[in-house]
């Protein structure tokens, strides 16, 4: 899940990383107070997981308290949209940040490297600017160091890495210390990744924290439940969120043909079939394994409350999953819910004959194999 | 011939009392698996469907000469399952979890490594299974049928979807390994195209990969260098849009890498076959197959 940008600061600071001063709220007279005592100037922040936020006007700077409570007064409770969150966010609480002076800027991250089944903590002077640009442009302007799993990171090594991402000798030793505690919060909150940038240099020579992204590994969190709260604003759709609220893995794709399925990898392909077969997917949806009757309705309805959505396929090929059960829970859904599209499902595997038994005399299509029930759903929505 | 499990494999379950555990356990002794011990702590002692229960891998090893060890232990607790298994001398364990988290799993992998006692193969994956001889895993066993051909797969129900193919097809398998979908896991690729190609009876191998990670290119390059059997490859998600995360924690396309363009690529340079569809998978082999003469 990401963090909001005040809980990525709070997480931070904790681990003992300089951010700049501040406080979240939710009410505009507390922001007024909040903005005061910084002395007038700052920023505030929409709290709000989006890209583009500063774009869609949900960020700005002040000079006195009185217009960054007016401002927060406007910001709380209106709605944000923006190129990569054409839905939008409503704005729920807001950050009132301190303004620091910025001289220099450089950049830090850590994330899994894959590959090499290890933390990589990637360095480098060219902060403030897209890494991926930089990655682009100049790749040497990178510096990766990876973290050895059982032994964590010496000092020397990240004294070595940070002087080869020619950081300024002025501020190396604060850059090498925070590169050590940013490793020490990954791996003590159960990150996924952690992002600076920038890495902000004050003329008065202090290293800080300007802007933090943090997000954690949804595995991890039954150890992390402060953050439970917030895990399902974490989600770019409504109908994301209410997923995550009820544990199903489904990522809207905004076409027109909903589909579930078992397995991540079967329904990663039941998209490709349905692009094939010249329609656009809705949403990716995998029931999980071993889905009782209960969770296919739940399901169902998930991929239902998507106004696109023309027509359904279920495509269900059954190890741990009884397909009995799915059969049950689809009908049981299709007997509380109006269902006016047309539906195609292919059933497989353990206990198919008993599900394809169920389904018998329902409005249910069947279908033999994955791509017959791509062509059937897909044809079936364009007649 | 087979890879990694055969007839000869006594399997020990942790967490075989658990509702899943149980259930898959069941399903293992009717397919002829040689389930020889369940580990539950604090339930050593009993017996569950003719198997007797243990509290420590340990007792399971010393009692009943375990030498593979499969894993249905809640995620909190699966990491320190699999370093059990470990320091118990198992040579081989399956971890079928999903869900454990990723710090656990580089943890658990850097620490088996360390030690060189055992393989460990998944988690968040289906298991292994040679079939008509030892099915370690979740997978539907009927559907399974003895011969030449070996695969590999991060995805659990495309396996059995190309399983189910190949086998319809007439063309039975030598063994069939889930190497699981997280980010972290023990076998890669790479690990298993090593054993089916030094697998006598293994005639060509398919290997089914999806978006994310690059652990199908690294499997291409030594496709391209040290195998001599022929390979038919699908990738799945090739319409998944970047950025979006499929399910499979390890399933998302970053920072350009992972697309599934770069993995047909390398395969195809590789000299395998990349099937567009899983129902094109049975063909291709085919064609392997008679290419090489069987």
């Amino acid at each position: 899940m990401k963090l909001h940008e005040y809980q990525s600061k709070d997480l931070l600071a904790k681990y003992g990383v300089a951010v700049p001063g501040g406080q979240v709220t939710s009410d505009p007279e507390e922001a007024r107070k909040i903005a005061e005592d910084l002395g007038g100037s700052c920023v505030v922040k929409a709290q709000v997981l989006m890209g583009g936020r500063g774009k869609a006007g949900g960020v700005k700077l002040f000079d006195n308290a009185d217009d960054a409570g007016t401002f927060a007064k406007e910001l709380l409770g209106k709605k944000l949209v923006s190129i990569q969150n054409p839905d939008g966010m409503i704005v729920e609480q807001i950050l009132i940040g301190e303004l620091i002076d910025i001289a220099e800027e450089y950049y830090l991250s850590v994330l899994l490297d894959r590959a090499e089944q290890k933390l990589v903590v990637m360095i480098s002077k060219e902060g403030g600017v897209e890494i991926e640009q930089v990655a682009h442009d100049t790749p040497e302007a990178i510096v990766r160091l990876h973290v050895d799993n059982a032994w964590g990171l010496d000092t020397f090594q990240v004294r070595d890495a940070v002087a080869q991402a020619n950081i300024p000798a002025k501020a190396q030793r604060q850059m090498v210390a925070m590169i050590i505690k940013l490793v020490e919060a990954y791996r003590g909150s159960d990150a996924e990744m952690i992002e600076i940038n920038p890495v902000a240099w004050t003329p008065d020579g202090k290293l800080i924290a300007a802007d933090a992204k943090v997000a954690l590994d949804d595995s991890a969190l039954f150890r992390h439940k402060e953050f439970a709260a917030t895990a399902d604003e974490s989600a770019e759709h409504p109908i994301e969120a209410e997923a995550a609220r009820r544990g199903i893995a489904y990522v809207n794709l905004g076409g027109e043909i909903g589909i579930m399925g078992n397995g991540a990898g079967l329904v990663m392909c039941s998209l490709d079939e349905v692009n094939a077969a010249g329609a656009s997917p809705a949403n990716f949806l995998d029931v999980g394994g071993g889905a009782k009757a209960e969770r296919v309705k739940s399901c169902i309805e998930l991929v239902l409350m998507d106004e696109n959505v023309t027509g359904l396929l279920i495509n269900i090929f059954g190890g741990i999953t009884r397909c009995d059960e799915v059969a049950k829970g689809i009908l049981q859904a299709f007997d509380e819910m109006e269902v006016n599209i047309p539906v195609v499902a292919r059933v497989e595997g353990t206990a198919a004959e008993e599900g394809l038994r169920l389904l018998e005399g329902s409005q249910i299509i069947g279908a033999q194999t994955m791509q017959e029930a791509a062509a059937k759903i897909v044809a079936a929505v364009k007649a | 011939m087979s890879i990694l499990v055969n007839k000869d494999t006594k399997v020990v379950v942790a967490g075989m009392t658990g509702r899943e555990g149980s259930f898959h356990t069941g399903q293992m002794i009717e397919y002829g698996t040689n389930v020889v011990a369940g580990v539950t702590p604090g339930k050593g002692g009993q017996e569950l469907l003719g198997v007797p229960i243990f509290n420590t891998m340990a007792e399971a090893v010393a009692e009943t000469g375990a030498d593979a060890s499969l894993l249905f232990v809640p995620p909190p607790f699966a990491a320190d399952s699999v370093m059990e298994s470990d320091a118990a001398g198992i040579p081989f364990c399956t971890l079928i979890t999903e869900g454990v988290p990723v710090d656990d799993m580089m943890r658990a992998v850097a620490k088996i490594k360390a030690t060189g006692n055992s393989t460990l193969l998944g988690g968040n994956c289906a298991g292994i299974i040679t079939p008509e001889e030892c099915k370690m895993g979740i997978m539907p066993g009927h559907i399974f049928k003895k011969g030449p051909v070996g695969l590999v797969s991060r995805s659990g129900t495309l396996t059995y979807e190309v399983v189910w193919e190949l086998t319809r097809g007439g063309l039975g398998q030598t063994t069939c390994v889930g190497i699981g979908g997280d980010p972290i896991i023990g076998t890669r690729f790479i690990d298993t195209l090593m054993e089916f190609e030094k697998d006598p009876e293994t005639k060509a191998v398919v290997m089914i990969g999806e978006i994310g990670g690059t652990d199908e290119e690294v499997g291409a390059e030594f496709i391209k260098n040290h195998m001599t059997k022929p390979v038919v490859s699908f990738i799945s998600g090739r319409t998944a849009p970047p950025g979006k995360r499929m399910g499979h924690a390890g399933a998302i396309i970053s920072g350009g890498k992972g697309t599934p363009q770069a993995k047909v690529d390398a395969l195809l340079d590789a000299g395998a076959a990349v099937a567009d569809r899983t129902s094109d998978v049975a063909t291709l082999v085919k064609e392997a197959l008679s290419a090489v003469g069987v």
